[in-house]
């Protein structure tokens, strides 16, 4: 029973850190069919922003609310991914629509872009860069309502820009001097200081259970709500959906769906950097760490089937379970008596990576048996 | 005289090299019925989605009521009054009867945001809808399926309703129904109607016809003088 029960957890903590990587991927590439190779390094875009935050919170003013630093990194890095996602559309991914070669090639090289901005740039002059295009894209909305402003849009453009490089450059210079962490660019890794609640484990009685885990498998339950909510639910989920499944059609019908691709592919690297959050509190930081979850964040949305959230979800559950129990080596402990060659081919795939092997090999069986994912569209609309 | 709601001006469309639309005019006054007639494949789809902005033509003007429409993508020209109901009728599949009900509303001012609910007027038109609210468009039979075409069309309040071929691929005790269901349309709303059919019944409702042939109008009027030479010359009965 234990027994079980511990697989069930440690295969749910694999899962959820493979779902919540891979859920921002299962709206790009399962919905709109982009193949963002860039996903990993919005991930570890997120994974540093929450590095940046989390120094903010070791200063004096805001030390003692530094146990609660997790929740406004969520917040930020989401609203950080998700700006870069935002520029990458317009920039780049919206002329590739329909081009699925380019698109892997341009963002294979964005990915390698983001990569060596984080070495050689500053992590206070990130941050000033950042702060400094949300005041450019805030600006003109906020600049509006103005009523002198808004006779002379020429002045509220140019204003919101002047303004934007202010402060961006004044936050750069000021967390340069506040935190000299942040103040010299380099390739190596950082570690993220978990807040003391984040530290340890929950004792129940023999066995106990990583906080951190918790709080991830937590974090991906509420984003894989939130996500649900916001397709099925929202209006702009609506559009979504009508623009992924008829874009045409969604077009005549008055729909922009120029904005709506913005927006979903906005969305979809907002969730990589939550995921980025999550990496953060498993290990180090450092600039080629979406390196180690792009491939699986592919299998989980193909294993589950293009386009199918469940499937994701429960793809992402499946690999988790699956991976602990081949590589803790749990038919063992279940069978002890079992032939010993098979004993001894059981210990060969119990440790990490080859677990992986051999998972990755399943999947591949899989694949041969269902090439649509486990839980493929159906019915008459399926030939998209 | 006032200005007519439709006006196209030397429209020329190609795909490529080859010219599907040669120099068309066309003209409708609000609250006609205008009726394209032609055998297959002479240009009448493609100056339907030339209208609604699918297809950007090389040369000509396209006006809604003294508006020029050409540098406007569709969903712009759906927001300025044009509700399209295409062959395929193209309903969102795996969305609900209500849903796509619901996106209809986006081309009204305001869009979604401001009308969250289907307009019950349709439900008089179409009873039908009223029962599978929740069923998914693709699972819809045909006819069922044009009649959600035309009631979601309806929903933005449109001036100008363009319709092609609403009663291809439908049985033929439905066609009347649809038919019907067009004069009502019109008789309710005061919307204008530019239609492409084939059903001889159906194209004299219009007022006027303009009969096409290797993508230019080469013939039109009143379709009260419809001839049979005309009909058997343009028409594939």
């Amino acid at each position: 029973m234990t027994l079980l029960l511990e697989s069930l957890f440690n295969g749910a903590a694999i899962g959820s850190v493979l779902l919540i990587a891979a859920l921002g991927l299962a709206i790009v590439f399962g919905l709109m069919g982009v193949i963002n190779l860039a996903h990993g390094e919005l991930m570890m875009l997120g994974a540093y922003t929450t590095y940046v935050v989390q120094s903010f919170f070791k200063l004096p003013l805001l030390e003692p609310l530094f146990g609660g630093y997790i929740f406004v990194a969520v917040v930020v890095a989401f609203l950080v991914s998700g700006l870069v996602g935002l520029l990458l559309e317009r920039s780049v991914i919206r002329r590739l629509y329909g081009r699925p070669l380019e698109t892997l090639l341009a963002t294979w090289g964005v990915s390698l872009i983001l990569q060596q901005f984080v070495r050689t740039v500053p992590l206070a002059w990130s941050t000033g860069l950042w702060l400094a295009a949300m005041v450019a894209l805030a600006g003109p909305l906020v600049g509006n309502r103005l009523w002198g402003l808004r006779q002379r849009p020429w002045l509220l453009r140019l204003g919101s820009w002047v303004v934007a490089a202010a402060v961006g450059v004044a936050a750069a210079g000021w967390i340069r001097g506040a935190m000299p962490k942040l103040a010299r660019a380099s390739a190596r890794n950082v570690d993220v200081t978990a807040p003391r609640w984040l530290r340890g484990g929950l004792d129940l009685g023999d066995w106990t259970l990583p906080i951190p885990r918790l709080v991830i498998i937590g974090l991906t339950i509420l984003a894989v709500v939130a996500v649900y909510w916001f397709l099925n639910r929202s209006l702009w989920g609506l559009r979504i959906r009508a623009v992924t499944q008829n874009r045409t059609m969604s077009d005549c019908l008055g729909i922009p769906t120029q904005t709506v691709d913005a927006l979903t592919f906005g969305v979809g690297s907002g969730l990589a950097g939550v995921a980025g959050v999550a990496v953060s509190l498993l290990g180090s930081v450092g600039p080629n760490v979406g390196g180690d979850y792009i491939v699986g964040c592919f299998m989980v949305v193909v294993l589950g089937g293009v386009g199918n959230l469940w499937g994701a979800v429960v793809a992402s559950a499946g690999i988790g379970v699956l991976t602990d129990v081949i590589g803790a080596g749990r038919l063992l402990e279940v069978w002890p008596q079992m032939p010993a060659r098979l004993q001894q081919g059981v210990e060969f795939f119990a440790t990490t990576s080859m677990a992986r092997v051999l998972v990755f090999a399943l999947i591949v069986l899989v694949l041969q048996v269902r090439p649509a994912g486990l839980f493929p569209q159906r019915g008459r609309m399926a030939e998209v | 005289m006032t200005e007519p709601l439709l006006q196209i001006q030397h429209l020329t469309t190609c795909y490529g090299e080859s010219r599907i639309l040669r120099d068309v005019d066309l003209q409708m006054q609000g609250g006609q019925m205008v009726c394209l007639i032609g055998r297959n494949g002479v240009g009448k789809t493609t100056l339907l989605k030339t209208v609604m902005g699918l297809i950007r033509p090389r040369r000509g003007r396209i006006r809604l009521a003294g508006r020029d429409l050409l540098a406007l993508p569709p969903h712009r020209r759906a927001r300025a009054g044009i509700g399209y109901v295409p062959q395929g009728r193209e309903i969102i599949p795996r969305l609900t009867v209500r849903d796509n009900l619901r996106l209809g509303l986006e081309a009204r001012p305001g869009g979604l945001a401001r009308h969250d609910r289907p307009d019950p007027q349709v439900f008089d038109l179409f009873p039908v809808l009223a029962t599978m609210l929740e069923r998914r468009g693709g699972d819809l039979s045909g006819g069922q399926q044009q009649q959600l075409a035309m009631a979601r069309a309806l929903q933005g309040r449109p001036r100008l309703l363009l319709l092609d071929e609403p009663t291809e691929g439908i049985q033929p005790n439905v066609v009347a129904d649809i038919e019907k269901a067009v004069r009502r349309i019109m008789d309710r709303t005061g919307v204008s109607v530019l239609l492409v059919e084939q059903h001889l019944h159906f194209v004299r409702q219009a007022h006027t016809y303009y009969a096409m042939q290797k993508g230019g109008i080469v013939a039109s009027g009143p379709t009260a003088d419809l001839s049979q030479a005309v009909i058997n010359r343009f028409l594939s009965v």
